[in-house]
């Protein structure tokens, strides 16, 4: 049997509404991995199901080779033995900071689980604030203790939701740290939900991209964002050019060039989707686009170029540049194309 | 920790949670229920006699009744709020919560002081004959405070702070996102007021008069001593003296069509105020300073309803309390009972409305939503129809209990709950359990779902976490929603005097006997005792009033 959280084609419905489809994904220990899509989609819902939060309508979750949801099963959550991150972090406000975190310890001796409950504030760097009381803590303070509360009855599962959401820019890359400091010290599975691909790819080994309840890509983040399943998922790691094009013979003729289309068939429609980091405009008298505007964002360049084609409206892109050598708007610019950022899918 | 697969799955089995709701509902329903049901009763002939003899000046009086008191509440309560909300005169901070003592006088104890006031052998007449002269009740002309007119006058005093509540809640919520923007279109503070805040108040206005009027067809006391013929009388008289349960029922029914009409104002009115929110942010309000002849006018108008609809009478209650006749004894018996009455039924009504509202947000289906709303049903109807809703199924239940233990058994146990106190109980909950229901379920939303949700990861069942994490967390709302059904239940008169058993008395139906009896100055420290415990609340929500100024705070 395998350790950790299953998920096994699990649906769920909100009356009529599929709001989860035949998810299946498995989260071994230690291992972090991320459900990642827009608001809506399902992840949520997914982390409730197998928190026991909410009773599974299709499927099967099985944790640490227990069936826990499904065929009859509904495990409450209170016998899960799983910690829960919320994304308002749900510190009970009539117990202080340490009566919180000693909450889920009541099969501990009382001095056991005071000391449990200092180790946990101290590992989470908040032992000075045992006899605080939630509404004096700040945000990050609070997403600590609530970190603490969850890890302390050392579950076998971690869920978090949205867990940085409530924290401002640079508060959140600093907790963002700590966390997955923390939870991989405790070498405990997590499943996390968020709507942030940058938080995804910071802190997980694995990414599974949710769309209409769906699951459809689930890899290391640097494979989904060199090897995009869709032209969602490419698009969901930043801004893309997106161009539609007939396939002919084995390949795709696009203002940018010719592209090889190999898995699709003569004829088809294909959506071809270009990285702006994979656009580079050389200063070119006869080059075929003309720089319409150029913007510095601090470390990077966005530069909107436009390329006339002849019996069809001119075509807009956008190159993202971080080379000293940036044209000048108005400028007359050839393209050149990094063939490892450009993604041929079907139309 | 025990292992997940040991324990039984739940998922066949009908959720307790939502069978308990379901039944508490039903309980509390099936009053309201039973009144209904007698519409389809057929009992033509005492009906058709009532149509032809006393029905017309029931709608008739209960008519005139609300129109007045519905004049005057909105005249009193939007005119005050209106002033401590919008004005500086002097006194204006104090008459900001001085304005809602009148709530602690039951309409029948003001109707009894000031009869006693202003009757012939009164003080007031006394007062005037020997100034003018006078010597009988020919030379000169007074009013009769014991009739309609009176009732209007004496209801208005005390039912006026419902409007002032939601009146000066609705202008402080405006403050900012309309007054202003009124302004610097052009308008003067006046004028701004009045058509702008005044027309944007109006759902609370409406809400608020909607309450009052139902007060108003609840009240019993006052149209009863008054000899104002009412529905609340009415069917006081046929379930009483006529000895026609049936029929009381009709009429209760009837009322209740005049119950429902204001709930749907009131529910309407809310639903439109809710919409009126464009802004949470507070700033300070324009007061507008009144200064001299305007301060001293403003000041008059505010003060007025404090002085009589609370000062005066309860100043006399405590001068007449010194000449009593009621002993020691029999006060502490009638005190105890009332005491024990109150205390129980909040305990109870708070425990049913935590398991309603607890069950509600564990499983919020369509069903147990609707069945929460009918149980909430009882505060908007008289007591007097509560009563013989109550009334009418018991002694059905008695009468078979009795029936099949006497063939069984050959026991002869007569009517167990019937005229018991837990008959009384159970009316006082079906009456007042939404009381404490709205203060429980607003207080809940203080706990998030994520707390639920924690407790429940960290290993706490749904009642271990009702019991670890709600109950802390609301426990003063749980307590006032308590005392809130204690004063009820102390107050409360129509209900009591139909259902209570033979022989036993409490505060609100000896003031009641001893005034009927006109032995007013007898009445007055029972009387006196139900104003003081109606006080606490009131003293609470001022408190609360007090301290809430949005106005000062960012």
């Amino acid at each position: 049997m395998s350790e950790g959280l299953v998920l096994d084609t699990l649906s769920h419905f909100y009356g009529d509404k599929a709001v989860v489809r035949e998810v299946s994904l498995t989260v071994a220990p230690g291992e972090l991995l991320c459900l990642l899509g827009p608001s809506g989609c399902g992840k949520t819902t997914t982390l409730r199901i197998a928190a026991g939060l909410e009773e599974v309508r299709q499927g099967r979750v099985t944790l640490d080779g227990r069936l826990v949801s499904g065929d009859g099963v509904h495990i409450p959550p209170e016998h899960r033995h799983v910690g829960f991150l919320f994304q308002d972090y749900a510190l009970f406000p009539h117990l202080n900071v340490c009566g919180n975190v000693e909450f889920g310890l009541d099969s501990l001796t009382r001095p056991a689980r005071r000391q449990r409950a200092l180790d946990m504030l101290a590992q989470v760097g908040m032992g000075d604030y045992a006899g605080a009381w939630p509404h004096q803590l700040s945000g990050g303070q609070q997403q600590r203790v609530g970190l603490a509360r969850a890890l302390a009855p050392q579950p076998g599962l971690m869920l978090l939701d949205e867990p940085f959401s409530g924290l401002d820019k640079r508060l959140r890359d600093q907790i963002r740290d700590e966390t997955q400091r923390v939870l991989k010290a405790n070498g405990v599975a997590t499943l996390m939900v968020t709507h942030d691909p940058e938080e995804a790819m910071f802190m997980a080994d694995r990414i599974a991209i949710m769309r209409d309840g769906r699951v459809v890509q689930m890899d290391r983040p640097a494979m989904l964002y060199d090897r995009p399943a869709d032209a969602f998922v490419a698009a969901f790691f930043g801004e893309v050019n997106i161009l539609t094009a007939k396939v002919r013979g084995t390949a795709v003729d696009t203002p940018l060039g010719r592209f090889l289309a190999s898995d699709l068939p003569d004829g088809a429609a294909a959506q071809v989707v270009v990285r702006p980091e994979g656009i580079t405009p050389r200063t070119d008298a006869q080059g075929a686009a003309l720089v319409r505007a150029v913007r510095p964002l601090g470390g990077v360049t966005l530069v909107q170029v436009v390329v006339e084609v002849p019996n069809a409206p001119p075509v807009e892109l956008r190159c993202r540049l971080s080379g000293p050598a940036i044209p000048a708007e108005g400028d007359r610019v050839a393209l050149d194309v990094a063939a490892d950022k450009v993604f041929v899918f079907p139309g | 920790m025990r292992s997940p697969d040991s324990l039984p799955s739940r998922r066949r089995l009908p959720n307790p949670w939502v069978v308990v709701t379901l039944v508490l509902c039903l309980l509390v329903a099936l009053p309201v229920l039973a009144v209904c049901a007698n519409l389809l009763t057929p009992s033509l002939d005492v009906w058709r006699h009532l149509a032809a003899t006393v029905l017309p000046s029931y709608v008739g009086n209960s008519l005139l009744l609300m129109l007045g008191v519905g004049l005057g509440v909105g005249i009193g309560g939007v005119g005050t709020a209106w002033l401590v909300t919008m004005c500086r005169f002097p006194g204006s901070r104090v008459l900001e919560w001085a304005l809602l003592l009148p709530m602690a006088m039951p309409a029948y104890v003001v109707a009894y002081t000031y009869t006693g006031l202003t009757d012939f052998a009164g003080p007031l007449q006394s007062a005037l004959r020997a100034l003018f002269g006078w010597r009988s009740a020919r030379d000169y002309w007074f009013p009769e405070l014991r009739s309609l007119g009176g009732a209007v006058w004496v209801m208005t005093m005390v039912l006026y702070p419902y409007v002032y509540i939601l009146a000066r809640a609705a202008f402080l919520e405006q403050s900012v996102c309309v007054l202003e923007a009124s302004r610097t279109l052009g308008r003067r503070p006046w004028r701004a007021f009045l058509e702008v805040a005044l027309p944007l108040a109006r759902p609370a206005v409406a809400a608020g008069i909607a309450l009052a009027l139902m007060e108003t067809l609840n009240d019993f006391g006052t149209v009863h001593y008054f000899a104002v013929d009412t529905f609340a009388t009415g069917i006081y008289r046929t379930w009483m003296g006529m000895g026609q349960p049936v029929v009381a029922g009709q009429l209760g029914a009837l009322l209740m069509l005049f119950v429902l009409a204001l709930i749907l104002v009131e529910r309407l009115s809310r639903g439109a105020a809710r919409s009126h929110h464009t802004t949470t942010r507070y700033r300070s309000l324009p007061r507008i300073p009144l200064r001299r002849a305007r301060g001293v006018l403003a000041l008059a108008f505010c003060a007025a309803p404090v002085a009589l609809g609370f000062a005066v009478p309860a100043a006399t209650l405590a001068a007449w309390s010194w000449h009593s006749e009621v002993t020691a004894d029999d006060f502490l018996i009638l005190a105890g009972n009332s005491l024990v009455l109150a205390a129980v039924t909040g305990a109870l009504a708070v425990t049913v409305a935590l398991v309603l509202a607890y069950a509600r947000r564990l499983h919020p289906s369509r069903l147990v939503r609707l069945a929460v709303r009918l149980a909430g049903l009882g505060y908007a109807i008289p007591g007097g129809v509560i009563a013989v809703g109550v009334l009418v199924p018991l002694t059905l239940w008695d009468r078979a209990l009795s029936g099949f233990l006497e063939r069984h058994f050959g026991l002869s146990v007569g009517l167990l709950l019937t005229g018991s106190i837990a008959a009384l109980v159970y009316a006082y909950l079906v009456r007042f359990l939404a009381v404490s229901a709205n203060t429980v379920e607003a207080s809940l939303a203080k706990v998030t779902p994520g707390m639920e949700a924690a407790a429940r990861t960290l290993g706490l069942g749904p009642l271990a976490t009702l019991r670890r994490v709600h109950a802390p967390i609301i426990r003063g709302s749980l307590l006032s929603a308590a005392l809130l059904v204690f004063v009820d239940v102390m107050k409360e008169l129509p209900a009591t005097l139909i259902i209570r058993p033979f022989n036993f008395d409490t505060l609100a139906t000896r003031t009641f006997t001893l005034a009927s009896d006109e032995r007013l100055a007898d009445a007055a420290l029972p009387a006196l005792a139900i104003v003081v415990v109606g006080l606490v609340p009131v003293v609470l929500l001022s408190r609360a009033i007090a301290r809430s100024r949005p106005g000062d705070s960012p």
